[in-house]
Protein backbone atom coordinates (compact mmCIF):
# COMPACT_ATOMS: atom_id res chain seq x y z
CA UNK A 1 0.00 0.00 0.00
CA UNK A 2 1.40 3.33 -0.75
CA UNK A 3 1.58 6.32 1.90
CA UNK A 4 0.88 9.22 2.47
CA UNK A 5 3.39 11.70 3.12
CA UNK A 6 2.20 13.16 6.71
CA UNK A 7 3.42 14.21 10.36
CA UNK A 8 4.18 11.01 10.87
CA UNK A 9 7.05 10.70 7.63
CA UNK A 10 7.94 14.30 8.94
CA UNK A 11 8.73 12.50 12.71
CA UNK A 12 10.23 10.02 10.86
CA UNK A 13 12.97 12.27 8.77
CA UNK A 14 13.12 14.29 12.50
CA UNK A 15 15.12 10.96 13.75
CA UNK A 16 17.45 10.64 10.82
CA UNK A 17 18.11 14.50 11.52
CA UNK A 18 18.85 13.21 15.25
CA UNK A 19 21.52 9.98 13.98
CA UNK A 20 23.07 12.23 11.84
CA UNK A 21 24.07 15.13 14.01
CA UNK A 22 25.02 12.08 16.81
CA UNK A 23 27.21 10.53 14.58
CA UNK A 24 28.80 13.95 13.24
CA UNK A 25 29.33 15.23 16.66
CA UNK A 26 30.93 11.72 17.74
CA UNK A 27 33.09 11.83 14.82
CA UNK A 28 34.15 15.47 14.84
CA UNK A 29 34.78 15.00 18.80
CA UNK A 30 36.53 11.54 18.58
CA UNK A 31 38.21 13.41 15.41
CA UNK A 32 39.66 16.13 17.44
CA UNK A 33 41.21 14.06 19.50
CA UNK A 34 42.81 12.23 16.71
CA UNK A 35 43.49 15.35 14.56
CA UNK A 36 46.00 17.39 18.04
CA UNK A 37 47.55 14.35 18.17
CA UNK A 38 48.50 14.05 14.31
CA UNK A 39 48.44 17.83 13.80
CA UNK A 40 51.29 17.95 16.67
CA UNK A 41 53.17 14.59 15.02
CA UNK A 42 53.05 16.48 11.49
CA UNK A 43 54.88 19.68 13.19
CA UNK A 44 57.18 17.88 15.10
CA UNK A 45 61.00 17.19 14.83
CA UNK A 46 60.85 13.58 14.18
CA UNK A 47 61.01 12.47 10.83
CA UNK A 48 59.34 9.34 10.95
CA UNK A 49 56.73 9.91 13.02
CA UNK A 50 56.22 13.19 10.32
CA UNK A 51 56.36 10.61 7.17
CA UNK A 52 53.66 8.56 9.09
CA UNK A 53 51.47 10.65 9.61
CA UNK A 54 51.47 12.43 6.61
CA UNK A 55 51.32 8.75 4.66
CA UNK A 56 48.25 8.71 6.63
CA UNK A 57 47.04 12.33 5.52
CA UNK A 58 47.75 11.47 2.20
CA UNK A 59 45.38 7.78 2.07
CA UNK A 60 42.69 9.92 3.44
CA UNK A 61 42.85 12.36 1.40
CA UNK A 62 43.46 10.89 -1.93
CA UNK A 63 40.60 7.99 -1.56
CA UNK A 64 36.89 8.79 -1.53
CA UNK A 65 35.15 8.44 1.67
CA UNK A 66 32.87 5.83 0.36
CA UNK A 67 35.81 3.77 -0.20
CA UNK A 68 37.22 4.29 3.47
CA UNK A 69 33.91 3.10 4.88
CA UNK A 70 33.62 0.36 2.95
CA UNK A 71 37.09 -0.80 3.89
CA UNK A 72 36.84 0.35 7.61
CA UNK A 73 33.18 -2.05 7.35
CA UNK A 74 35.03 -4.91 6.12
CA UNK A 75 38.52 -4.88 8.39
CA UNK A 76 36.40 -4.31 11.38
CA UNK A 77 34.39 -7.56 10.42
CA UNK A 78 37.67 -9.34 9.39
CA UNK A 79 39.04 -8.14 12.72
CA UNK A 80 36.01 -10.21 14.12
CA UNK A 81 34.35 -6.95 15.99
CA UNK A 82 30.56 -6.82 15.88
CA UNK A 83 29.43 -6.00 12.29
CA UNK A 84 26.87 -3.05 12.23
CA UNK A 85 26.45 0.05 10.91
CA UNK A 86 26.83 2.34 13.77
CA UNK A 87 30.10 1.00 14.43
CA UNK A 88 31.68 0.99 10.75
CA UNK A 89 30.45 4.41 10.41
CA UNK A 90 31.74 5.72 13.92
CA UNK A 91 35.02 4.41 13.09
CA UNK A 92 34.97 5.35 9.58
CA UNK A 93 34.08 9.16 10.13
CA UNK A 94 36.50 9.39 13.43
CA UNK A 95 39.48 8.48 11.11
CA UNK A 96 38.29 10.72 8.26
CA UNK A 97 37.91 13.98 10.63
CA UNK A 98 41.30 12.73 12.33
CA UNK A 99 43.20 13.10 9.36
CA UNK A 100 41.34 16.65 7.74
CA UNK A 101 41.85 18.16 10.72
CA UNK A 102 45.31 17.06 11.62
CA UNK A 103 46.24 18.69 8.15
CA UNK A 104 44.11 21.65 8.84
CA UNK A 105 45.84 22.16 12.33
CA UNK A 106 49.20 21.59 11.27
CA UNK A 107 48.64 24.47 8.83
CA UNK A 108 47.70 26.91 11.68
CA UNK A 109 50.56 25.76 13.75
CA UNK A 110 52.69 27.14 10.73
CA UNK A 111 50.64 29.88 10.37
CA UNK A 112 51.87 31.19 14.22
CA UNK A 113 54.56 33.30 13.81
CA UNK A 114 58.43 31.66 14.04
CA UNK A 115 59.05 34.36 16.80
CA UNK A 116 56.56 33.06 18.87
CA UNK A 117 58.54 29.41 19.20
CA UNK A 118 61.90 31.62 19.90
CA UNK A 119 60.22 33.30 22.22
CA UNK A 120 58.81 30.39 24.14
CA UNK A 121 62.16 28.62 24.07
CA UNK A 122 63.81 31.49 25.38
CA UNK A 123 61.67 31.48 28.48
CA UNK A 124 62.82 28.12 28.55
CA UNK A 125 59.37 26.56 28.74
CA UNK A 126 58.65 22.84 27.62
CA UNK A 127 57.58 20.79 24.83
CA UNK A 128 53.93 21.08 26.55
CA UNK A 129 53.83 24.46 28.00
CA UNK A 130 55.60 25.57 24.83
CA UNK A 131 52.58 24.02 22.63
CA UNK A 132 49.50 24.02 25.10
CA UNK A 133 50.04 27.83 26.43
CA UNK A 134 51.81 29.75 23.42
CA UNK A 135 51.23 28.41 20.24
CA UNK A 136 47.90 26.21 20.25
CA UNK A 137 45.62 28.78 21.69
CA UNK A 138 47.06 31.22 18.57
CA UNK A 139 46.78 28.45 16.55
CA UNK A 140 43.22 27.81 17.57
CA UNK A 141 41.83 31.38 16.46
CA UNK A 142 44.11 30.65 13.09
CA UNK A 143 42.07 27.35 12.40
CA UNK A 144 38.75 28.17 13.56
CA UNK A 145 36.77 28.89 10.18
CA UNK A 146 38.50 26.07 8.15
CA UNK A 147 37.59 23.69 11.33
CA UNK A 148 34.24 24.67 11.00
CA UNK A 149 33.86 24.57 7.21
CA UNK A 150 35.02 20.53 7.91
CA UNK A 151 32.64 20.08 9.85
CA UNK A 152 29.94 21.05 7.38
CA UNK A 153 32.26 18.66 5.17
CA UNK A 154 31.43 16.19 7.94
CA UNK A 155 27.57 16.40 8.45
CA UNK A 156 27.31 16.19 4.64
CA UNK A 157 29.76 13.03 4.52
CA UNK A 158 27.66 11.20 6.85
CA UNK A 159 25.32 10.64 4.22
CA UNK A 160 27.24 8.20 2.74
CA UNK A 161 26.78 6.11 5.82
CA UNK A 162 23.32 5.52 3.81
CA UNK A 163 24.90 3.01 1.60
CA UNK A 164 26.39 0.91 4.20
CA UNK A 165 22.96 0.81 5.80
CA UNK A 166 23.14 3.49 8.81
CA UNK A 167 19.53 4.60 9.33
CA UNK A 168 20.28 8.60 9.18
CA UNK A 169 18.95 11.53 7.68
CA UNK A 170 19.70 10.17 3.93
CA UNK A 171 18.70 6.59 4.49
CA UNK A 172 15.12 7.74 6.17
CA UNK A 173 14.90 10.25 2.57
CA UNK A 174 15.01 6.95 0.65
CA UNK A 175 12.61 4.91 3.06
CA UNK A 176 9.90 7.67 2.67
CA UNK A 177 10.41 7.74 -1.15
CA UNK A 178 10.23 4.18 -1.26
CA UNK A 179 6.94 4.37 0.66
CA UNK A 180 5.16 7.33 -0.41
CA UNK A 181 6.94 6.89 -4.10
CA UNK A 182 7.03 11.21 -3.47
CA UNK A 183 10.63 11.45 -4.06
CA UNK A 184 10.76 15.01 -5.43
CA UNK A 185 8.97 16.06 -1.53
CA UNK A 186 11.27 12.96 0.29
CA UNK A 187 14.27 14.10 -0.51
CA UNK A 188 13.83 17.95 -0.63
CA UNK A 189 12.74 17.96 2.68
CA UNK A 190 16.03 15.81 3.75
CA UNK A 191 17.48 18.65 1.50
CA UNK A 192 16.30 21.02 3.27
CA UNK A 193 16.80 19.06 6.60
CA UNK A 194 20.39 19.04 5.71
CA UNK A 195 20.84 22.90 4.74
CA UNK A 196 19.18 24.10 7.82
CA UNK A 197 21.72 22.45 9.65
CA UNK A 198 24.30 23.39 7.81
CA UNK A 199 23.93 26.93 6.23
CA UNK A 200 23.99 28.45 9.64
CA UNK A 201 27.62 26.77 10.05
CA UNK A 202 29.15 28.11 7.07
CA UNK A 203 27.42 31.37 7.44
CA UNK A 204 29.68 31.21 11.03
CA UNK A 205 32.57 30.30 9.22
CA UNK A 206 32.89 33.01 6.39
CA UNK A 207 31.84 35.32 9.29
CA UNK A 208 34.76 34.42 11.04
CA UNK A 209 37.17 34.50 7.66
CA UNK A 210 36.37 38.11 7.10
CA UNK A 211 36.79 39.17 10.71
CA UNK A 212 40.06 37.82 10.92
CA UNK A 213 41.09 39.23 7.48
CA UNK A 214 39.75 42.28 8.60
CA UNK A 215 42.11 41.94 11.51
CA UNK A 216 45.01 42.01 9.26
CA UNK B 1 42.10 -14.66 12.84
CA UNK B 2 41.54 -17.46 10.18
CA UNK B 3 40.72 -15.71 7.41
CA UNK B 4 42.42 -16.20 4.35
CA UNK B 5 43.07 -13.59 1.98
CA UNK B 6 42.47 -14.26 -1.40
CA UNK B 7 43.94 -11.22 -4.31
CA UNK B 8 44.15 -13.30 -7.21
CA UNK B 9 40.54 -13.33 -7.52
CA UNK B 10 40.36 -9.77 -7.56
CA UNK B 11 43.46 -9.81 -9.81
CA UNK B 12 41.77 -11.75 -12.40
CA UNK B 13 39.49 -8.94 -13.04
CA UNK B 14 41.86 -6.56 -13.04
CA UNK B 15 41.06 -5.55 -16.61
CA UNK B 16 37.40 -4.71 -15.02
CA UNK B 17 39.16 -2.02 -12.45
CA UNK B 18 41.30 -0.32 -15.19
CA UNK B 19 38.06 -0.12 -17.54
CA UNK B 20 36.09 1.28 -14.53
CA UNK B 21 39.54 3.83 -13.47
CA UNK B 22 38.90 5.48 -17.09
CA UNK B 23 35.20 5.60 -17.13
CA UNK B 24 35.92 7.38 -13.55
CA UNK B 25 38.28 9.73 -15.21
CA UNK B 26 36.00 10.09 -18.24
CA UNK B 27 33.35 10.94 -15.86
CA UNK B 28 34.98 13.40 -13.89
CA UNK B 29 36.68 15.26 -17.29
CA UNK B 30 33.47 16.11 -19.00
CA UNK B 31 31.75 17.28 -15.80
CA UNK B 32 34.71 18.87 -14.50
CA UNK B 33 34.88 20.98 -17.88
CA UNK B 34 30.96 21.82 -17.79
CA UNK B 35 31.59 22.46 -13.83
CA UNK B 36 34.06 25.11 -14.66
CA UNK B 37 31.82 26.97 -17.96
CA UNK B 38 28.99 27.05 -15.16
CA UNK B 39 31.72 28.56 -12.55
CA UNK B 40 32.79 31.22 -14.72
CA UNK B 41 28.91 32.32 -15.59
CA UNK B 42 27.89 32.39 -12.36
CA UNK B 43 30.77 33.74 -11.09
CA UNK B 44 30.51 36.40 -13.52
CA UNK B 45 26.48 36.91 -12.98
CA UNK B 46 27.72 37.01 -8.79
CA UNK B 47 29.78 39.97 -9.86
CA UNK B 48 28.25 41.99 -12.47
CA UNK B 49 24.24 40.94 -12.64
CA UNK B 50 20.94 42.32 -11.50
CA UNK B 51 20.51 42.47 -8.25
CA UNK B 52 17.50 39.29 -8.40
CA UNK B 53 20.41 37.54 -10.28
CA UNK B 54 22.89 37.89 -7.78
CA UNK B 55 19.95 36.59 -5.22
CA UNK B 56 19.43 33.59 -7.43
CA UNK B 57 23.73 33.09 -8.08
CA UNK B 58 23.92 32.81 -4.26
CA UNK B 59 21.17 30.89 -3.76
CA UNK B 60 22.18 28.30 -6.00
CA UNK B 61 26.19 28.43 -4.70
CA UNK B 62 24.79 28.09 -1.02
CA UNK B 63 21.91 25.40 -1.48
CA UNK B 64 24.61 23.25 -3.33
CA UNK B 65 27.46 23.79 -0.51
CA UNK B 66 24.88 22.84 2.00
CA UNK B 67 23.11 19.74 0.91
CA UNK B 68 25.02 16.48 0.83
CA UNK B 69 25.97 15.08 -3.14
CA UNK B 70 24.33 11.56 -2.01
CA UNK B 71 20.58 13.97 -1.73
CA UNK B 72 21.74 16.15 -5.30
CA UNK B 73 21.97 12.86 -6.71
CA UNK B 74 18.76 11.69 -5.66
CA UNK B 75 17.06 14.54 -6.12
CA UNK B 76 18.21 14.72 -9.62
CA UNK B 77 17.52 10.77 -10.89
CA UNK B 78 14.84 10.02 -8.72
CA UNK B 79 12.80 13.48 -7.84
CA UNK B 80 13.05 14.98 -11.65
CA UNK B 81 11.07 12.42 -13.69
CA UNK B 82 8.07 13.57 -11.27
CA UNK B 83 8.31 16.82 -12.88
CA UNK B 84 8.85 15.52 -16.01
CA UNK B 85 13.00 15.20 -16.65
CA UNK B 86 14.49 11.94 -16.84
CA UNK B 87 17.71 11.29 -17.29
CA UNK B 88 19.43 7.76 -17.81
CA UNK B 89 21.96 7.06 -15.05
CA UNK B 90 25.36 8.28 -16.93
CA UNK B 91 23.54 11.63 -18.00
CA UNK B 92 21.98 12.29 -14.47
CA UNK B 93 25.40 11.59 -13.01
CA UNK B 94 27.21 14.10 -15.47
CA UNK B 95 24.52 16.93 -14.61
CA UNK B 96 24.77 16.33 -10.84
CA UNK B 97 28.89 16.46 -10.77
CA UNK B 98 28.42 19.42 -13.32
CA UNK B 99 25.94 21.43 -11.23
CA UNK B 100 27.84 20.36 -7.96
CA UNK B 101 31.34 20.96 -9.00
CA UNK B 102 29.93 24.27 -10.23
CA UNK B 103 29.02 26.03 -6.70
CA UNK B 104 32.16 24.80 -5.43
CA UNK B 105 34.95 25.95 -8.60
CA UNK B 106 32.53 29.33 -8.36
CA UNK B 107 33.30 30.51 -5.03
CA UNK B 108 37.08 29.69 -5.99
CA UNK B 109 37.13 32.15 -8.83
CA UNK B 110 35.21 34.52 -7.24
CA UNK B 111 38.34 34.53 -4.68
CA UNK B 112 40.42 34.73 -7.99
CA UNK B 113 38.40 37.91 -9.53
CA UNK B 114 38.36 39.56 -6.00
CA UNK B 115 42.63 38.84 -5.70
CA UNK B 116 42.50 40.91 -9.18
CA UNK B 117 43.11 45.10 -8.40
CA UNK B 118 39.47 47.10 -8.59
CA UNK B 119 41.94 49.40 -10.48
CA UNK B 120 42.47 47.27 -13.54
CA UNK B 121 39.04 46.99 -13.93
CA UNK B 122 39.04 50.30 -14.15
CA UNK B 123 41.64 51.26 -16.25
CA UNK B 124 39.84 48.74 -18.94
CA UNK B 125 36.68 50.80 -18.51
CA UNK B 126 38.66 53.89 -18.92
CA UNK B 127 39.91 52.27 -22.31
CA UNK B 128 36.41 52.26 -23.45
CA UNK B 129 35.91 48.04 -23.25
CA UNK B 130 33.14 46.65 -22.39
CA UNK B 131 32.57 45.05 -18.86
CA UNK B 132 32.41 41.69 -20.92
CA UNK B 133 35.80 42.57 -22.32
CA UNK B 134 37.41 43.81 -19.27
CA UNK B 135 36.11 40.35 -17.53
CA UNK B 136 37.27 38.34 -21.40
CA UNK B 137 40.81 40.58 -21.58
CA UNK B 138 41.72 42.04 -18.43
CA UNK B 139 40.61 39.94 -15.42
CA UNK B 140 40.08 36.29 -16.09
CA UNK B 141 43.72 35.33 -17.10
CA UNK B 142 45.25 36.72 -13.95
CA UNK B 143 42.28 35.09 -11.51
CA UNK B 144 42.68 32.10 -12.88
CA UNK B 145 46.51 31.63 -12.53
CA UNK B 146 45.54 32.97 -9.00
CA UNK B 147 43.03 30.52 -8.50
CA UNK B 148 44.49 27.38 -10.64
CA UNK B 149 46.13 25.33 -7.77
CA UNK B 150 42.46 25.40 -5.77
CA UNK B 151 40.98 24.78 -8.67
CA UNK B 152 43.13 21.37 -9.12
CA UNK B 153 42.19 20.39 -5.87
CA UNK B 154 38.75 20.81 -6.78
CA UNK B 155 39.19 18.61 -9.99
CA UNK B 156 40.46 15.89 -7.33
CA UNK B 157 37.71 16.37 -4.87
CA UNK B 158 35.35 15.90 -8.03
CA UNK B 159 37.33 12.76 -8.43
CA UNK B 160 36.84 11.45 -5.51
CA UNK B 161 32.73 12.39 -5.27
CA UNK B 162 32.12 10.76 -8.33
CA UNK B 163 32.61 7.04 -6.42
CA UNK B 164 29.07 7.94 -5.19
CA UNK B 165 27.35 8.02 -8.28
CA UNK B 166 27.97 4.80 -8.01
CA UNK B 167 24.40 4.20 -6.08
CA UNK B 168 22.18 5.13 -8.84
CA UNK B 169 24.14 2.12 -11.11
CA UNK B 170 26.92 4.34 -13.06
CA UNK B 171 29.26 2.66 -14.79
CA UNK B 172 32.94 3.82 -12.86
CA UNK B 173 34.94 2.32 -10.73
CA UNK B 174 33.04 2.18 -7.18
CA UNK B 175 30.55 0.57 -9.32
CA UNK B 176 33.23 -2.42 -10.93
CA UNK B 177 33.87 -3.00 -7.46
CA UNK B 178 30.86 -3.39 -5.94
CA UNK B 179 30.03 -5.97 -9.57
CA UNK B 180 33.43 -7.95 -8.40
CA UNK B 181 32.24 -8.01 -5.22
CA UNK B 182 29.05 -9.18 -5.54
CA UNK B 183 30.61 -12.08 -7.54
CA UNK B 184 33.35 -13.28 -5.79
CA UNK B 185 32.62 -12.67 -2.24
CA UNK B 186 35.93 -10.79 -1.49
CA UNK B 187 34.76 -7.52 0.22
CA UNK B 188 38.13 -6.42 1.87
CA UNK B 189 40.34 -7.49 -1.04
CA UNK B 190 38.24 -6.04 -3.34
CA UNK B 191 37.99 -2.50 -1.78
CA UNK B 192 41.58 -2.34 -0.75
CA UNK B 193 42.96 -2.71 -4.00
CA UNK B 194 40.39 0.04 -5.52
CA UNK B 195 40.99 1.97 -2.44
CA UNK B 196 45.05 1.75 -4.04
CA UNK B 197 43.75 2.29 -7.55
CA UNK B 198 42.40 5.62 -6.86
CA UNK B 199 44.99 6.77 -4.44
CA UNK B 200 46.99 5.84 -7.76
CA UNK B 201 45.00 8.11 -10.21
CA UNK B 202 44.37 11.29 -7.49
CA UNK B 203 48.55 11.08 -7.06
CA UNK B 204 48.89 11.10 -11.19
CA UNK B 205 46.25 13.57 -11.77
CA UNK B 206 47.53 15.64 -8.89
CA UNK B 207 51.07 15.12 -10.50
CA UNK B 208 49.87 16.48 -14.36
CA UNK B 209 48.26 19.98 -12.58
CA UNK B 210 51.06 20.66 -10.74
CA UNK B 211 53.38 20.05 -14.41
CA UNK B 212 50.91 21.93 -16.32
CA UNK B 213 50.96 24.68 -13.86
CA UNK B 214 55.11 24.94 -14.29
CA UNK B 215 54.36 25.04 -18.19
CA UNK B 216 51.18 27.54 -18.35
CA UNK B 217 51.44 30.16 -15.44
CA UNK B 218 54.99 30.46 -15.35
CA UNK B 219 55.98 34.11 -14.82
CA UNK B 220 56.22 36.48 -16.73
CA UNK B 221 53.99 35.72 -19.06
Amino acid sequence: MIREFTFNEVLFILTGVQATLMLSLLAFVCGMVGGLAIALSRASSNQPLRYVTSAYIELFRGTPLLMQLFLVYFTLALMGFELNAWNAAAVCFTLHASAFLGEIWRGSIEAVPRGQFEAARSLSLGYFARMFRVILPQAFRISLPATIGFLVQLIKGTSLASIIGFQELARTGTIISNGTYRPLLAFGVVAAAYFAICWPLSLWSSYLERRMSRGR
Amino acid sequence: MTYRFDFDIVMASIDLLLLGCLQTLKLTMISGALALVIAVIVSYLRQRGSRPVKLAARTYVEIIRNTPFLVQIFIIYFGLPALGIRFDPETAAVVGLAINGGAYTSEIIRGGIDSVPKGQFEAGLALALTPLQVFRYVIIVPALRAVYPAIGSQFILLLLTSSIVSSISVNELTQAAQHIESQSFRSFEVYFIVTLLYLAITLIVSGVFRSVFKLCFRYPT
